[in-house]
């Protein structure tokens, strides 16, 4: 393959200046007073006032934002830690043993992450609120979420490679239950791929819109509604709104910094298996 | 890679149940009388213990995906508005779809976003990594900043591209008034919000789909270029007769993962927009979605019959729009 020349960086370094200057204006507006979004050109330095910028956002009691943070934090790892489970115990049955109509239970799998997820939302709405009785409750966005095609397959994919069958197989011989190698044979061996998988779950909860959008209210939402409420009712206080946002983005730039690698080696490994 | 599982003559000395499994293992065992009883609990355990394992996706999801999506077939035949009575009026809410200017007027605008954000992506997604996968330095350092756009929320993307796209101050039209392009005001004109959410959009996923191709792009053989250059044949040839055909796979699927989520296309519009009719899409609706309209008659007006009857005309258009670009595809990437 050919060396990369002085072209190429001069193009890769525009695509990632064009990434990364929408992230460096969040911070920019949210750490300074409000005046300054009207600044032409605008200010390439962020200021000192982010402290009082997210001051209004706490004080801010029709976004609840603080409450977002925290109901956010609970959906994402609740559902992150079934999904992980789930996903992983559904992959290794599917990769590893044996039953009847497997393949078509795993063709269905494969076909249901085709079906778009706003089709069933009325009737889900339906059924939390008036069966369930959940409305605005957060059980109410953590229910549907629990377990992912996606995620079965992902497992699925990996298992087959990474569980070696003579382990299994002289694990049985030792006696050990299907759960039992389960647990202490394939559960270790998987412990990369889930790793990625609860990262790339963790991320699409925090981030997950429509839904609570739809179900939960003002007085429980997830951050990502509060956002929206902030947006929409405080349109004019950008730098409100930008702090709340910075804050909301953070986490997952912490976790992006210590497990990007991971991340895109995942995605990009699922993506040749695929 | 399946594996025969051998059955329960090796794995005799079971235990009684794998739910208590997570004690020590026993591992001695003598025979005797409840050496049958523990074969034949083992046997179980081999033969049904995967139906277990795999019920909690099935169950979960009967309950929460496929019975509101079965629900939703039914309602659309339905006038059912939440407190009323469910009553059958057939074809009625699809027939009523088809003359709806609004529903045409959605359709039109997301098939319109959906072509400006996904054409330019996938060209610059393409030579991303095709420059990705030149020899260079900082590789990983340029994957990942290429990446980062999408680990944001839809809502912060739309926050922060909805400062820059603003008709006064806004950082994209003082760029270009030094282009001499006067300002343009992205909210109210129908193309001007259509390029703005098309940049949003494009902004969170090119990064991505590059570097699913790449992945792809490292998967094709060396020797086949090698021996394409020694064959004389230049870059570009060797781009179009043998990266192109080989990512073909790869292609299709990001254009139908860009299909599908292209016409669900619904948090963007609806932060860009806003106010209190920010589901309206704009004063004349002029970027208003497929899916905003169904959130629009469903949840807004409590016309759940007929926002179920937009939600399945929606699955149509993306079952068609995805059969098309497969049909597309393999037509023009020819292997």
């Amino acid at each position: 393959m050919r060396k990369g020349n002085t072209l190429t960086y001069i193009a890769l370094i525009v695509a990632c200046l064009l990434s990364i200057t929408p992230f460096y204006f969040m911070f920019i507006v949210a750490t300074r007073k409000l005046e300054v979004i009207n600044a032409v050109p605008p200010p390439l330095l962020p200021g000192g006032d982010f402290g009082e910028n997210f001051g209004r956002v706490l004080a801010n009691e029709h976004a609840g934002f603080m409450y977002g943070l925290i109901n956010s934090l609970i959906v994402s790892t609740i559902v992150t830690i079934c999904v992980v489970f789930f996903s992983s115990l559904a992959g290794f049955a599917f990769a590893k043993l044996r039953f009847r109509g497997q393949g078509a239970m795993l063709l269905i799998i494969i076909t249901t992450m085709m079906i778009p997820t706003q089709l069933g939302v009325i009737p889900l709405y339906d059924m939390m609120v008036n069966f369930f009785q959940l409305d605005g409750d957060l059980l109410a966005v953590i229910l549907p979420f629990l377990v992912s095609a996606f995620g079965v397959f992902m497992m699925r994919q990996y298992a087959a490679t990474a569980v070696s069958n003579e382990l299994i197989e002289a694990a049985r011989v030792d006696g050990c239950t299907t759960f039992r190698i389960y647990w202490s044979v394939v559960l270790p061996a998987l412990r990369p791929a889930m790793g990625v998988l609860g990262l790339l779950t963790f991320m699409e909860q925090w981030n997950s819109f429509l839904w609570p959008y739809a179900i939960l209210n003002a007085d429980t939402p997830t951050v990502q509604v509060s956002l929206a409420l902030l947006a929409s009712a405080y349109y004019t206080d950008f730098a409100q709104v930008f702090a709340a946002t910075a804050v909301a983005t953070i986490p997952l730039l912490l976790v992006f910094v210590v497990f990007g690698r991971q991340i895109i080696g995942g995605i990009m490994e699922g993506a040749v298996k695929a | 890679m399946t594996q025969q599982q051998t059955g329960g003559a090796h794995g005799a000395t079971g235990q009684l149940s794998h739910l208590d499994s997570r004690g020590t293992p026993r591992t001695a065992n003598h025979g005797g009388p409840r050496f049958r009883k523990r074969e034949r609990l083992s046997r179980l355990d081999v033969k049904y213990s995967p139906y277990l394992y795999v019920a909690p996706f099935f169950i979960l999801f009967a309950a929460f995906g496929l019975y509101p999506v079965l629900m939703t077939g039914w309602m659309s035949f339905t006038d059912w508005n939440l407190i009323g009575d469910w009553k059958f009026i057939g074809l009625e809410n699809y027939a009523n779809l088809m003359k709806d200017e609004y529903f045409w007027n959605a359709v039109r605008n997301t098939l319109a976003i959906f072509l400006i954000a996904t054409i330019p992506q996938l060209l610059l997604a393409l030579l991303l990594a095709e420059m990705l996968n030149r020899g260079i330095r900082a590789r990983t350092f340029f994957r990942m900043i290429i990446f980062v756009p999408n680990i944001t929320s839809l809502a912060a993307v739309a926050i922060v591209f909805g400062l820059f796209f603003r008709r006064d101050f806004g950082a994209i039209n003082w760029l270009l008034d030094f282009v001499g392009i006067g300002p343009i005001d992205w909210r109210r004109e129908t193309w001007g919000s259509w390029v703005a959410l098309a940049t949003m959009i494009d902004w969170r996923w090119t990064g991505y789909n590059a570097l699913i191709i790449l992945a792809a792009m490292q998967a094709i053989p060396r020797d086949l270029y090698e021996s394409a250059s020694l064959d004389g044949a230049g870059r570009w040839r060797q781009f179009t007769s043998i990266t192109l055909p080989s990512l073909r796979p790869t292609l299709m699927f990001v254009i139908i993962v860009s299909t599908i989520g292209g016409w669900q296309l619904f948090v963007e519009p609806l932060v860009f927009n806003s106010g209190s009719g920010a589901i309206l899409g704009g004063t004349q609706r002029q970027f208003q979605t497929v899916a905003m309209y169904m959130f629009e008659r469903g949840f807004s007006d409590l016309r759940f019959g007929y926002g179920a009857a937009i939600g399945f005309a929606l699955f149509a258009i993306i079952v068609v729009a995805s059969m098309f670009n497969f049909l597309l595809v393999r037509r023009t990437v020819r292997e």
